[in-house]
């Protein structure tokens, strides 16, 4: 076990555990942020900096602070480590320029974008960023790329987490695709066309931080903060069934896996369950989903969202 | 007790005098009175000969506007919607097909706009949230209808048509001056 202190709250965790999920452990401010890391992905993480911290104190053993900010999300704790995330304005300074880095390339088109409203890069920007770029070039393009008929990549939005790759790999069996190029060039192959057919690709949605995969069956249809997320199951042979139903009064709109409070889904759902179930009938619904009174998906619904609807959705 | 105006009169029940009880002087002062209002300056104006000057950021009826090459500047966003405090705004969004690239500048656009008029406070938050300049309020009062369907108005009545554009650049160079 080591004990390790983040912007002034202690914990105690086991040895192994990366500075992040310990910070997890604490929660609220004391959470860096994190785009590419992805807890239920083994491998994810370590590409996006946007989880950089200060370590102040090494350890018990070596109390000498780490020159350089480390990436908290594949950094593991030490014995007595002290590690400062909103306390450090060395952080908040580099983490600014990170998000300037990863908005270099992603275009300004969240007006048009699914994802607005659930996107991680957009509340990122907003909490980390500036309003103004210091980008004057001209940002890469990309054609649109239907993978099958439920998902669409748009490579334009791609910040190169890989955690769809990941997912690819780890959901899927036969991986044919990955990253392909290097640097500034560096996209996500359409071989990604190839893992369609498995029943977990549709997953690759609910990983991505941005709008670069997004729901085609959903594309266009409605606005995220219009929708009203529901929670809902069903008896699925190939997966939990667990979901969460985006709805329209009694129209279910889109199916997504649940996510947890860092926006991170730990029990992945079939594709029958997230393209096929579209009907309000095939699923037994809870209840609403909570969700943060401060998020956009909460704006202008005045009511507090009653459980007595669920009997009436409830009729097949 | 503490008075609460200093104007009360005290009624009393007192028997008229004669020169009060024939009216005429009093009838005289009033004429006087009303007289004197002829030559005043007058409070109205005679509409709609003469119209009295609009602020330059008057908020009455929306247009949709277009861009330079006329096509909607609107891609149903949404956040207009979701500014207004009334809710007396609706959209549904549709995918730009190949070949009209001319009709709406973003790859998705408002297939249907409705804003309800008689929702609408005209409080010109829509205006403020679009981040598209696609929606305004101009110095157009909303005219009179006999049902209220017709105070529904779709994109027939919000977007401006292309041989009388709309002109909102006093909004916009007013806007830029305060910020």
């Amino acid at each position: 076990m080591a004990k390790v202190t983040i912007d002034g709250h202690t914990v105690e965790v086991p040895d192994g555990t990366t500075i992040l999920n310990a910070a997890r452990l604490v929660g609220g401010e004391t959470v860096p942020p994190a785009m590419c890391y992805y807890s239920s992905l083994k491998g994810s993480g370590g590409k996006c900096r946007t989880c950089l911290v200060e370590v102040s104190k090494g350890s018990e053993k070596d109390p000498r602070p780490m020159p350089k900010l480390v990436a908290s999300c594949s950094t593991p704790v030490m014995d007595g480590m002290e590690v400062k995330n909103k306390t450090s304005p060395r952080v908040l300074d580099a983490r600014k320029g990170v998000v300037e880095f990863l908005l270099i390339n992603h275009p300004l088109d969240c007006p048009i974008c699914d994802q607005a409203g659930e996107c991680h890069l957009q509340d990122l920007a907003f909490e980390h960023g500036k309003s103004a770029t210091r980008y004057e070039f001209k940002r890469r393009e990309f054609e649109k790329i239907d993978i099958g008929p439920y998902i669409q990549l748009h490579m334009t939005r791609c910040i190169l987490c890989y955690r769809c790759v990941y997912t690819a790999d780890q959901l899927t069996n036969g991986r044919v695709h990955g990253v392909m190029k290097r640097g500034d060039a560096a996209e996500i192959s359409t071989f990604i066309e190839k893992a369609i057919d498995n029943d977990f690709s549709g997953n690759v949605i609910d990983v991505c931080p941005v709008g670069a995969l997004t729901d085609r069956t959903f594309r266009f249809k409605s606005r995220v903060w219009y929708t009203k997320p529901m929670d809902a199951h069903r008896d699925c042979d190939k997966c939990c069934g667990k979901a969460v139903l985006w709805m329209v009064g009694n129209e279910v709109y889109r199916v997504t896996a649940r996510k947890d409070q860092f926006g991170e889904v730990k029990e992945f759902i079939c594709n029958t369950c997230r393209f096929d179930k579209k009907e309000a009938s095939d699923w037994t619904i809870e209840g609403p989903r909570m969700i943060d009174r401060h998020s956009v998906i909460s704006a202008n619904k005045y009511f507090e969202p009653e459980p007595e609807h669920t009997p009436l959705l409830n009729k097949a | 007790m503490e008075r609460l105006t200093t104007r009360a009169k005290q009624v009393s029940n007192k028997e008229m005098t004669l020169m009060e009880r024939i009216y005429l002087p009093a009838i005289l002062h009033g004429m006087g009175v009303t007289l004197k209002h002829f030559f005043m300056k007058k409070a109205s104006v005679r509409y709609p000969e003469v119209q009295r000057p609009f602020s330059p950021v008057y908020r009455g009826v929306h247009v949709l506007k277009r861009d330079e090459e006329g096509r909607e500047r609107c891609t149903a966003c949404g956040l207009c919607a979701v500014a207004c405090p009334a809710e007396a705004i609706t959209m549904v969004a549709e995918e730009r097909k190949k070949g009209e690239e001319h009709l709406y500048r973003e790859e998705k656009y408002a297939a249907v706009y409705e804003i309800n008029q008689l929702r609408c406070i005209f409080c010109g938050l829509c205006e403020e949230a679009c981040p598209k300049e696609a929606i305004f309020l101009t110095d157009k009062i909303t005219p009179v209808e006999e049902d209220r369907a017709s105070f529904i108005y779709g994109k027939d009545k919000l977007v401006e048509p292309l041989d009388k554009r709309v002109d909102v650049s006093k909004r916009q160079s007013w806007r830029l001056n305060q910020a």
